[in-house]
Formats: structure tokens, C-alpha cells, sequence
């Protein structure tokens, strides 16, 4: 269903939108390393790959409609 | 690195670009399958967001501000999932009305306002100025790396001729003219650009991800050895985070909210993910690859920044670092890939934004003043309107880029290009509450819309733009430090004593508070025209006018030949004609016998029109020949007050009516036969009793006569009576039999004894059988055929019943004068064909079919009542139909021959 799937991006939208906020920020704002990459960086380039993934798997799933 | 070189790969770059738009373009008017309908070549196009701010500015930002460069395409991400509903929303609403540009659809939507239209226009044009300046001053600084690494950069000319900026600018100007204008596309669709764009896209990612690998593979031993070195100084390990790169939580947010409406707002953008659009099935792909693309360009920015930072420290302008870093190691043409991929970047922004803007400027502030002062499209002027729009195009787009060039000259550069291109984001942020209250609230008026845009404009320049002038020296800076007017609440960075934001996020607060404030509280004390009214629920409710509805319900009307002098002027000969032609073949019109147009050849060429030069211009040239016809605001609300829902609810409904409908009828039908089925069976018992009754009273008389007379009566008498009394008998046994019999048939309970005989000999039996009946009546029966064998597989016994039924109703209703009754044997390929023809009355056409049913009987001229049961030929037929076969009867009450032809033909063998 069309709608189902705008209220699914619309949860995407809301959850990434608190991940990539303050204060959630505020943990990984460090200059400490983490597998070799600052946290902060790791910490947004994993959260913004995880969206695209959601919106991907969120998208595709329109194969399923008649 | 020479100049001669430089200039030579950018003219070849520049090359292939044209040869790929012409190539798209030939292909796309060979009808063949275009490349721009690829989801994936929309989703690179949209990378038109990533410019020479991304490719060199990324990584200066990166030095002063962390990772808060990233916010700029967190945003566009972010906003990503909603492009399902909003960005389709806004797409259906521009096909719909043919819209051509972001200004072309605010100004639709408030009523096809040529105010707002202006005002957006202005916006648009001098908040992107800024923007386009530092593609420039990118290049510019690009030509100036590559062609003098580790030399004094050349100190700016006096004269602009000698200036690199002013060639690049003139270059630029040129290339976007005859790219971006080569034709006037009446959808303002250019296939060709779009997949230039979608090739440049690919270019500058391929370049940085090849610059950034250099860097961290090549210069260090990946990320972690960068890393662990940036980390033990505390200069770049102070980029590591936000805390220590000063941005704040309220400044993040603020980045992500203008770099949210950028990647909708911006009139690139605009118009790459929109006009250009060609389905908006494109969406669904391009919502991930796109935010994709954004991760992949970002991952080398701090990597680099850290490298060049580590490298340089401050001798070098951070934004030139991606060039640096390879000409410090020797490595040229890498470096030279680099330069190919940031002037991909500019170039691509350069063109596409110039592009819009002048489409823009041509057809909402040029256009209109031009009708307005009867210049234009008036009059008998015979130049061809198409070129003249180019034309207007071309100037726009060439004072456009004079204009960031001065700008570039007098504040660009003491500025670095993040800072610059934010301006121009906040700008195009002004256009949010007009552009998305427009699509979702419909109360939102024009007076709303003028108020907020034009207060968004002034505290956005006062706060950004005028300050920066003044810095840069163009204006006298007293305001900024004292504030306007001396008055203290009014300095530009500090507006009412705001302190403690950076400029951008201060601007950008300030504007969009007041901008947001006034569009709603303007719109709510402020009635709508009527024209606003019904463009608010076309936008607002689109899926209500998807599917070819009238979306105009103003009345209008018009001469035919001068709306068809209107469309040559505007769009050419040619064009027009075919417009017209389409216009008869859809709605089946013969345009020619027409004196008066009706409102929808009018909205047909408004639309067009407005495909052309937008939708407020083309409502002004409209206005010269069109009457509108009057009609209430009542008439107008009462039309609005169907929403969408009040529609769905209506279709419904309907469905549910049209369902109860056929029920209805079938429940009637049913009736109907079964009233009949009744009458008929209260007939037949009727009949029957009446039939019964009549041999029981002369069997009950005579046998009383009998019983109390016996001695008086003689033998002869006596013996009459009692011959009476067995026929009697006899006919009331014949009728039980024949009830019985039904029944039998009907229940399937006596199956057929198939086998082999002759249907003449079983004809001609049946004939003699009857002969004494015949002979009583006088009645001459002649029988034709009947010598030859005709041999078939029947029951003998029922086929008997069908022919002797055939004939005693011959006999029955034969002239009673002189009765002929002709029987007829043949045989046709697989059948046997026995005719029976009479010289009687003959059956009236609405009783022929009736004749085979149950009970029907008919009343004979001669004799008035019916005869027999009205059961005969019923059992007749069902005998025939077992057997395979078919009974039908063919009679005309006055042709000739008259009488009643019944017709029975049975297959030789049943199943052939």
C-alpha cells in the first residue's frame, strides 16, 4: 500500500532526524578514535548509510504490489 | 603546468558535453528510447546539488568548521523519504499546469499572480548570484593553481581584460547560452542538458574519489594511519569534533533545515527534479541513490582537509587543497582530473541554475512588462515569438553571470565559497513557507504570500548580503557596527541584540521567523480572489484533478482565430497548427466551424502557452481576448467545498447505487417470470380441471342414464352410451398420461432407448395412424419424401409422440374448409428435416416462441376455445432437444403460403 509506505519514510524521516541531533551527538563528540576513525565521523557516515539502506529496502518493496 | 594545456582539456571536456547532449537529444527526436528516463540518470542528475562549493569548498570548511560541512548533505538525505509524497506532489502539480519554473508555481498557485512571480523572480536572481560567483571564483582559482603552483599568484589587474576571473565568466556565459538555449522547448524539457549533467555528476565523483584516495592511500597508509596522525595534533584533532570546531546544536539544526529546502527550493534543483522530470515513478529510485552519491562524495572531504591542514598549515587557501596536495607531490595529472572535476561541478551548477533563472527572469519579469507595455505580442509584429523569448533568455543569462562576476570581484573574494554559497541557501530558504503552505493549506492568500516573501527578502539582505558589502568596503559599514540608524537593536549581526549565533544561522532565523509569521498571519486576515481559491484546491487537493477534470471552473471564452494568432506569436506556425490538431483529435471538435471558443480550448491554450512563457504571463496576454463570465463567490465555494474526500465519497456511493441498480433489475426480472410461471400454472389447472370435468360430467350423466333408464334403453343405444363412456375414459387417461409424462422429462427419469430406424417408415406410420381423422375432416395430407430410406439412431416410441403431436395440431387448426397439410422429409449433411405445414390461420410472431412453453395454449379462430393440453408441443420439444436436435416453428398470419410451418430436425446419430 502506497500509504503504508509514506507512514513507514515518515518514521525514517523522525528517527534519523533524532540520531543525526543533538543531544545524541554530544556521546560520540570526541576526538577519540574508534576502529581508527574518529567517532563522530564513523558515527554519521554509519547512521547516513543505515537511512539509505532503510530507504532502499523501504522502496523496493513496491515490487510486491500488483 | 601550462595554461595552453588547461585550457585545452577543459575546451575537450566542454566538447564531449556537447556531443553527449546532442547525441540524447538526436535520439530523443529518433523517437527512440530516451536515456533521461532512467531513474538512475535522474538520481545523477540531481547531484547538479554537488557544485564547486562541494568539490573544493568541502574541504575548506572542513579546516574551520569540522564536520559540520556534512549537514549540507545530511539535509538533502534527511528530506529524501518524504520525496514520496512531496516532491511527487509537486511534480503532478507542475505537469498539470505546465509549470517551468519554482517562481512560475508559487505565482500559480496564489492566482497565477504576476506579483509574486516578480517577487520571486528577484529573490531567486539575487540570492543566487552569490552562488554563481563562486563557481567563478572556483575555477578561476583553479586555473590559477594548476598554472601557478609554488609561484606568487599574480596580484588582480587593473584592467578586467587582464583578469582570468573575466575570461572564465565570458566562457561561462557563452557555454550556458548555447547549452542551456539552444531551443524553446514548450515543456522547458532538454533531455540532452539533463544527461550532460547526469555525465558531470559521474565525473567530479570519480575525480575527488580518486583525489581522496591519493591522499589516504598513497600519501598515508590508509585512514587509520591519517587518523592516528591528525589525532596527536591538537589543530587538526580539533576537527575531529563539533565541540571543538564551534559549531553549535542550534547552528547544526539550522544547516540541516536550509540544506533541506536547498535540494528543493533552489531553482536548479527546481528545475532538474522537477520540470525535467519526465515520470514521477523516477522518485522512488532516486530517493536513495541520490543521498548515495551525497555519502560517496563526502567520505575523502576530512580526510583530505586533514592532510592538507597537516601539509600546509595555514600557507595555503584551504579551498585549493584538493589541487595542492597533488601538485606538492609531483603528481600533475591527478591534480589536472581534479581541476576536470571541480569545473565539471561549476560548470554543471552554472548551467543549470543560469539556465532556470533566465527561463525565470524571461517569462516573469521580462515578458509580462513587455505585453504590459505592448511591446510584445501585440500588434501585428511579425518576428517570430520563439527566438524572441530565446533572445530574451540569452541577455538574461548573460547579465546574470556580469553580475556574479562583479560580485565575485567586489565581496567574493574575501570570502571562502561555504560562506558565500550559504547566503544564497538562505535566500532560497525564504521560499519555503510560500512554497509548501502553498501545496498543503489552502487558506495561505496572495496578500499572505507577497507579505511573507518580500519581509523573508529584507531581513535575509539586511542580515547577509548588505553586511558583507559593507565589509568588502562597497558600502559604508556604520550600520553593521552601529546598527541601522544608529539604533542598537538593529545591527545586522546581532539583530535585537541576538547574540552569540553565527551569521548564517542569525540570518536565517530571523528571516524565516518572520517570513513563516507574516505568510500566515496576512493569509488568515485576508480573503482570497476567486482564481487563488480555485488554484489552492488544484494544488492542495491534485489527486481530486488527476485524471483530465476540468481544473478550471471559471467560465471563459474566446475567439477561436485569435487564440490561434495568440499560439503562432508565441510558439510559431508550425507548433500551433499541430497544438490545434491534437486539441480536434482529443476532444473530437472541428475547430474551423467554430466562431467561440468554449472555456476548455481556452485553458488548453493558456496551458501551453504557459509552458512557454509561464503562467502569468500567459494569463496577461490571455486577459487581452478572453471574457470571463461572471460567476458568485457562493457558486465558487459551494464548487471548493467538495473536497477530496466529499469526491471518494460520491464515487462510492455511486458504485454502491449502480450495484443496487442490477439488483434490482435482476430481482425484478425474477418476478416477473415467476408471476408468469404462476399465472401460467393457475391457467393450466384451469384448463385441466375444465378439460377433466367435461369427460367426468358425460361419463357421470351417461352412466346415470344407464343405471336408471337399463331397462328402457335398447341394446343399440346402450351400447353407444358405453362407447362414449371408454373414450371418455380414455381422453381423461390420454391427459393424466401426458402429466405424467412432463414430469417424467422434467426429472431426467426416462432416459432414451436409442437404436437404428427409418424415419420415413415411423412418418408414414404416424400419417396412416391418423388417417380416419384426417379423412372425418376432409383434410388432404400429402407427403413428400417418405419413400427413401432415411435412417437415424432415435427413440422410436418418442419420436412417434413428436410426429403424431405435429400432425394432430395440423389437423387441429388446418382450414377447416379445405384443409392441406404438407409433410416434407430430407436430409441436410448430418441431419434429418421433417417439415409439417399447414393452411391454417398460422401462430402470431409474439405467441411463436411462447408455443413451446409449458401450458400455452391457443385459441383456434374456428372454434374459440383451446384444444388439447397445452402440453404437446412442450414434450414435443423437450423429446427433440434430448435427441440433440431442434424444433421451431416459422409462420406468417397474412404471407403466403400461409399456415404454420413447423420445422424438427433431428442428427442421424445423437452427439454428431
Amino acid at each position: 500500500m502506497a500509504d503504508d509506505k509514506s507512514t513507514k519514510l515518515l518514521f525514517i524521516f523522525f528517527l534519523f532526524l533524532l540520531l543525526l541531533n543533538y543531544p545524541l551527538l554530544t556521546i560520540v563528540d570526541k576526538t577519540q578514535l574508534w576502529f581508527g576513525f574518529p567517532s563522530l565521523y564513523l558515527y554519521m557516515f554509519v547512521v547516513w548509510g543505515l537511512m539509505i539502506f532503510g530507504i532502499a529496502q523501504i522502496v523496493k518493496q513496491r515490487k510486491k504490489k500488483p | 603546468m601550462g595554461l595552453s594545456v588547461i585550457v585545452g582539456c577543459s575546451l575537450a571536456y566542454i566538447s564531449l558535453l556537447f556531443f553527449i547532449a546532442w547525441w540524447v537529444d538526436k535520439r530523443s527526436t529518433d523517437q527512440k528510447p530516451g536515456i533521461v528516463n532512467s531513474p538512475y540518470v535522474y538520481a545523477l542528475s540531481l547531484a547538479v546539488y554537488c557544485t564547486a562549493w562541494t568539490f573544493f569548498g568541502s574541504v575548506g570548511r572542513a579546516t574551520t568548521g569540522g564536520l559540520s560541512f556534512l549537514g549540507v548533505y545530511l539535509g538533502p538525505t534527511l528530506l529524501a523519504p518524504l520525496w514520496f509524497v512531496l516532491l511527487r506532489k509537486i511534480i503532478l502539480i507542475s505537469k498539470n499546469q505546465r509549470i517551468t519554473s519554482i517562481a512560475d508555481f508559487i505565482s500559480a498557485r496564489y492566482g497565477k499572480s504576476a506579483n509574486i512571480g516578480v517577487l520571486v523572480t528577484l529573490i531567486a536572481v539575487l540570492g543566487i548570484v552569490p552562488y554563481i560567483s563562486i563557481q567563478l571564483k572556483a575555477v578561476t582559482f583553479g586555473i590559477n593553481t594548476l598554472a601557478h603552483y609554488g609561484e606568487a599568484i599574480p596580484i588582480t589587474q587593473p584592467h578586467f581584460w587582464q583578469d582570468a576571473a573575466f575570461w572564465v565568466t565570458v566562457a561561462m556565459a557563452l557555454f550556458t547560452v548555447v547549452f542551456g538555449t539552444r531551443k524553446l522547448d514548450p515543456n522547458e524539457r532538454h533531455e540532452g542538458l539533463v544527461a550532460a549533467i547526469a555525465f558531470e555528476s559521474i565525473i567530479k565523483l570519480i575525480a575527488f574519489l580518486m583525489v581522496g584516495i591519493f591522499v589516504t592511500f598513497f600519501l598515508y597508509n590508509g585512514f587509520d594511519d591519517l587518523f592516528t596522525r591528525a589525532q596527536q595534533q591538537e589543530e587538526t584533532a580539533r576537527m575531529f569534533t563539533f565541540s571543538g570546531s564551534g559549531v553549535t546544536p542550534f547552528s547544526w539544526n539550522m544547516l540541516l533545515l536550509l540544506s533541506l529546502f536547498a535540494i528543493l527550493l533552489l531553482p536548479r534543483q527546481f528545475h532538474i527534479s522537477v520540470v525535467e522530470n519526465t515520470h514521477p515513478r523516477q522518485i522512488a529510485k532516486a530517493m536513495w541513490v541520490f543521498p548515495l552519491y551525497l555519502l560517496l562524495i563526502n567520505i575523502f572531504v576530512l580526510p583530505v582537509a586533514l592532510a592538507g591542514k597537516m601539509a600546509f598549515a595555514n600557507s595555503i587557501h584551504p579551498d585549493t587543497y584538493v589541487l595542492s596536495i597533488p601538485l606538492s607531490q609531483g603528481v600533475k595529472w591527478l591534480a589536472l582530473v581534479a581541476f576536470i572535476g571541480g569545473f565539471s561541478a561549476a560548470t554543471s551548477m552554472v548551467v543549470v541554475e543560469a539556465t532556470a533563472l533566465s527561463i525565470m527572469f524571461g517569462n516573469h519579469v521580462v515578458v509580462p512588462l513587455l505585453i504590459k507595455t505592448r511591446l510584445f505580442g501585440q500588434g501585428k509584429d511579425t518576428v517570430d515569438g520563439a527566438s524572441r523569448l530565446l533572445d530574451i533568455r540569452r541577455i538574461c543569462i548573460m547579465l546574470m553571470l556580469l553580475l556574479a562576476y562583479l560580485y565575485q570581484k567586489s565581496v567574493g573574494s574575501t570570502y571562502d565559497l561555504v560562506s558565500v554559497g550559504l547566503i544564497s541557501f538562505t535566500a532560497a530558504a525564504q521560499l519555503a513557507p510560500a512554497l509548501i503552505g502553498g501545496i498543503y493549506w489552502k487558506r495561505g492568500t496572495h496578500q499572505g504570500a507577497i507579505a511573507g516573501l518580500i519581509i523573508g527578502f529584507i531581513f535575509w539582505a539586511f542580515c547577509l548580503p548588505l553586511p558583507s558589502m559593507a565589509l568588502a568596503g562597497i558600502i559604508s559599514d556604520d550600520f553593521v557596527r552601529n546598527g541601522l540608524f544608529g539604533l542598537s537593536f538593529l545591527k545586522p549581526y546581532a539583530l535585537f541584540g541576538l547574540t552569540g549565533l553565527d551569521p548564517i544561522t542569525h540570518a536565517a532565523f530571523w528571516s524565516l521567523l518572520f517570513n513563516a509569521w507574516f505568510y500566515c498571519i496576512v493569509s488568515i486576515n485576508t480573503k482570497p480572489t476567486m482564481l487563488n481559491l480555485t488554484q489552492a484546491d488544484l494544488f492542495v487537493n491534485i489527486d481530486k484533478y488527476i485524471g483530465g477534470q476540468d481544473s478550471d471552473i471559471l467560465k471563459r471564452e474566446a475567439k477561436v482565430s485569435e487564440l490561434r494568432v495568440m499560439l503562432n506569436r508565441f510558439l510559431g506556425e508550425q507548433r500551433s497548427i499541430a497544438l490545434f490538431r491534437e486539441f480536434e483529435l482529443t476532444n473530437n471538435v472541428q475547430l474551423d466551424q467554430q466562431k467561440i471558443a468554449q472555456a476548455d480550448l481556452v485553458n488548453f491554450v493558456e496551458t501551453h502557452l504557459a509552458g512557454a512563457i509561464g503562467a502569468a504571463s500567459a494569463r496577461l496576454v490571455l486577459d487581452s481576448v478572453v471574457k470571463e463570465e461572471v460567476i458568485t463567490m457562493e457558486e465558487v465555494m459551494r464548487i471548493l467545498e467538495q473536497t477530496r474526500e466529499a469526491v471518494e465519497h460520491g464515487r462510492i456511493m455511486e458504485h454502491k447505487n449502480a450495484e443496487l441498480k442490477a439488483l434490482t433489475l435482476q430481482l425484478t426480472t425474477a418476478n416477473e417470470q415467476l408471476k408468469n410461471l404462476d399465472r401460467l400454472k393457475a391457467d393450466f389447472i384451469t384448463t385441466v380441471t375444465h378439460e377433466l370435468r367435461t369427460p367426468v360430467t358425460s361419463i357421470k350423466s351417461l352412466s346415470k342414464i344407464i343405471l336408471d333408464y337399463s331397462d328402457e334403453l335398447d341394446e343399440t343405444r346402450k351400447e353407444e352410451y358405453l362407447r362414449i363412456l371408454v373414450t371418455e375414459s380414455d381422453r381423461i387417461s390420454r391427459l393424466i398420461n401426458q402429466v405424467l409424462d412432463i414430469e417424467k422429462i422434467q426429472s431426467n427419469e426416462a432416459p432414451l432407448h436409442l437404436e437404428w430406424m427409418d424415419m420415413g417408415i415411423l412418418v408414414r406410420q404416424a400419417a396412416k395412424s391418423m388417417e380416419q381423422l384426417f379423412a372425418e375432416r376432409h383434410i388432404t395430407i400429402r407427403i413428400h419424401g417418405a419413400d427413401q430410406p432415411f435412417p437415424l439412431q432415435a427413440d422410436r416410441d418418442r419420436l412417434m409422440q413428436v410426429v403424431v403431436n405435429l400432425l394432430s395440431n395440423a389437423l387441429k387448426f388446418c382450414d377447416p374448409n379445405d384443409g392441406i397439410i404438407d409433410v416434407t422429409l430430407d436430409r441436410q449433411g448430418d441431419w434429418v428435416v421433417l417439415k409439417v405445414h399447414d393452411n391454417g390461420p398460422g401462430i402470431k410472431p409474439e405467441m411463436q416462441q411462447m408455443i413451446f412453453e409449458k401450458f400455452t395454449q391457443l385459441h383456434s379462430q374456428s372454434q374459440g376455445k383451446p384444444h388439447g393440453t397445452g402440453l404437446g408441443l412442450f414434450i414435443s420439444r423437450s423429446i427433440v432437444e434430448k435427441h440433440g436436435g431442434v424444433i421451431r416453428v416459422e409462420s406468417h398470419t397474412n404471407a403466403v403460403p400461409k399456415g404454420a410451418l413447423f420445422e424438427v430436425r433431428i442428427p442421424i446419430k445423437k452427439g454428431v
